[in-house]
Formats: structure tokens, sequence, C-alpha cells
């Protein structure tokens, strides 16, 4: 056996030399452990974020716009999936990760706790909550852990008509009439703080983050990736002739940076406790579709079943 | 859920390529499984042809043999051009 301690050693040398860490590879056990709460959670979060575009689609007010939203929405299926396939290179598995979801033990971004009210939320979403994950998502393209990295790659990919896509609905509406400027107005509202807690927790909070750091699983803490966003997002609210509902947003000459006003972690905390003001929903419409969808997928395993049997079958008599 | 199985997913992106590992997925039967890996892995044109292969039967070979399989070809310089000397004359060799 070879000792934890060297084996540890080698597996940080090779993090520290850029090196990806692959499914065979030794990892200490806290790695794996952290790497399957973080990618599972991001995995649920694709699927639950589904819902609160969703909401939309029947309503969308032109076939352009659902057509792109429906791809959106699909898109955002297939982020999930691809990170739950990469959350299983780690030892867990499928039915493992949907009853961690469903029972409410696994987490998922609490950004879709919110509710779309109405169309212009679409767009804000867009703009905005795949505006703050696209800063997260392309730094993770680069994390220590192969799989992770590799379907990052992807989304990333796909991520930025998303984005496009939100800011068109916002544009739109920015030239209409009094009543859709108020509307743009209203989402931005309702989704600027909400976006910016994404990012999570402020540094001095956050209890996993030299660790990850350490480990190369992120590479930026949570607090520059919102600056960065921040940065980002106010020269563009500029081009919607929005207002940032933030008082204190300024440029800083000597920060190089847009100072913001602070954050309501309560708010945060609460609607991660499980008190948003859609978290009940969100949830049941989960557990709803796995256990409608159960007929569906014992269908297809007897299907199979009996396909496999006939052919069999059919070889034995020729 | 419970019962279908893991299929890993390989893509050719366009003719004369190799195939590439792209992922996995769960599906019921080999037809699910290629269906499945259209919609998850080629929503823009990734593919032309799609392989997949039941997760269970890929045998992998372990990182810890990596220096006992790798090893023996490092010191084996003489298989590649560069090993073997000639005159500057020829040119495309
Ligand atoms: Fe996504
Ligand atoms: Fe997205």
């Amino acid at each position: 056996m070879v000792p934890i301690k060297s084996l540890e050693e080698k597996f940080q040398a090779a993090v520290d030399a850029e090196i990806k860490i692959e499914p065979k590879d030794w990892m200490p056990d806290a790695y794996r452990k952290t790497l399957i709460r973080q990618i599972s959670q991001h995995a649920h979060s694709e699927i639950v974020g589904m819902l609160p575009e969703g909401n939309w689609i029947s309503r969308a007010p032109s076939l352009r716009r659902k057509v792109g939203l429906l791809a959106k929405v699909q898109d955002e299926a297939g982020h999930g999936l691809y990170l739950y396939s990469a959350c299983e290179t780690l030892g867990i598995d499928r039915e493992e990760l949907f009853e961690q979801l469903n029972t409410g033990k696994a987490k998922y971004s609490s950004i879709f706790n919110y509710p779309t009210t109405t169309w212009a939320d679409i767009g804000a979403i867009g703009w905005l909550v795949d505006g703050a994950a696209i800063m997260n998502q392309v730094m993770l393209c680069r994390t220590s852990y192969g799989p992770y990295a590799r379907a990052m790659v992807r989304i990333c990919k796909e991520e930025s008509f998303h984005q496009r896509q939100g800011f068109e609905i916002l544009l739109t509406l920015s030239k209409g009439s009094e009543e859709q400027r108020a509307m743009l107005q209203d989402a931005v509202d309702r989704w600027w703080w909400p976006s910016l807690m994404m990012f999570g927790p402020s540094d001095k909070e956050s209890t996993h983050s030299a660790q990850s750091m350490k480990w190369k699983i992120k590479r930026k803490s949570n607090d520059e990736l919102r600056q960065q966003f921040v940065d980002a997002t106010v020269e563009q609210a500029k081009i919607l002739n929005v207002t940032l509902p933030d008082p204190e947003l300024k440029w800083n000459e000597e920060r190089g940076h847009y100072d913001f006003g602070p954050i309501d972690w309560e708010e945060f905390w609460n609607v991660v406790k499980g008190n948003g003001p859609c978290n009940k929903e969100r949830l049941a419409a989960r557990v709803k579709a796995h256990d409608e969808g159960a007929w569906v997928r014992d269908a297809a395993v007897a299907f199979a079943e009996k396909q496999a049997k006939r052919r069999a079958e059919a070889n034995k008599v020729a | 859920m419970n019962n279908w199985p893991l299929w890993e997913v390989f893509l050719r992106s366009r003719q004369g390529l190799h195939h590439k590992h792209v992922g996995s997925l769960h599906a019921a039967d080999e037809k699910m499984a290629i269906e499945n890996a259209r919609d998850v892995y080629t929503r823009r044109s990734e593919g032309v042809s799609i392989w997949v292969v039941e997760s269970k039967h890929i045998h992998a070979s372990s990182p810890d043999e990596s220096e006992a399989l790798y090893d023996p070809a490092n010191d084996k310089v003489y298989r590649h051009p560069t090993f073997y000397d000639l005159p500057d004359e020829i040119k495309h060799m």
C-alpha cells in the first residue's frame, strides 16, 4: 500500500502542474465529495431552471420567440444531462442523484425559486441569470476534474445564444411602448439582486472556497466573479436604457471597477433554507414529473427485454 | 430508471474522422441510446455518426499500471524519425 500522504502529494502536484484528474485516478475522498456535491447541484440547477422558463413557452409573443425559448430550455435539459453524466464518473448513480434532489437533500441554485410573472422575466433571465451563470461556467472550463471541465466546454459553447436570446427580448421591449418599458424595468428590478446572489456568499463567509481553489476546482472567488459580472452588466444596461436598482452603483476610478451596494444576505439564506417564493412549487413539479414518468421508464425496460428475447429466439431458429 | 443501463456515447463529427467519446447517458436499449444521444449530444450538428456502447462492456487500463504499460515506449527513441541522421541536402524524408 502506498501511504495516503504520498498519494495526496502526488495528487496535488498533478493539480499544480495543470494535469487534469480523470475518473480512475486516485483522488482524496474530500475532493471526490466536493465534486459530487458541486456537480450535482449544478446539474439540478439546470433541470430545475427549466421550470420558470417553461412557464412562458406556450405564451411566447411570437413564433420567433417561441422557437428560441424552446431551444434554450431544451439546451438546459442537455446541460443537466452532461453534468449528471460527469457526476456519475465519480461513482454515484443517477437514481441516487434524483433521490437527493426530490427529497430536498440536495440544493440547486436559489435563483430558480423566484417566479416568472411577465414575459420580460424571460428576457431578464437570459440576460442576467444566464449571464451570471456564464461567468462561473467559463471559469469552470478550466476546472481540475477532466469530465467536469469537458462538460463545461460543451455548455459554454451553447450558453452565449441563451444570453443573446434574452438580451434581444429586452432590447425589443426597450424600444416598445411605455407599458413595455415599464415591464422591462420591473423585471430588471426584481432579477438584479437575486442574480448577484447567484455567485454565493461573500469570500469572508464562504466555507469551501479556499480548499476548492487549492484543488483548482474553482479558480476565482465568489466576490471576484460577482465583480466581473457587475462590471460587464452595467455597460449593457445602458444600451437597454434601464436603471439597475442600486443607488450605490458607481464607477470607482481607483479600483477600476464598479462599486455596488450591500447584498441582502438574509434574503439569500432564507431562500436557500426553502422559504423563497417558489421553493415548494419547484420541488413539487420535479417530484410529480418523476413519479408520473415511472410507468414510461418501466414500459421502456419491458419493451427492451421483449425485443432482446425475440432477437435471441430468432437467432436460435436461424 | 433503476434498470436503465448506462451507455457511453461516441461521435464522428464529420466523415473522415475517428469517433470520439463525448459522454454518457441512460437508456433502456441500444436503439433508445442512439436516439437519446442524438438529442443530448448532437443538437447543433456535432455528429454524422453515433456509436453507443454499454458502459459495462468497456474495460480500461488502470492509472496505477501506467508506468508498466507506457515506460517501455519512452526509451525507444529509435522509433522516431529524428533518431536517424541524414545529410542536409535531403530535404523531404
Ligand atoms: Fe445551462
Ligand atoms: Fe443557459
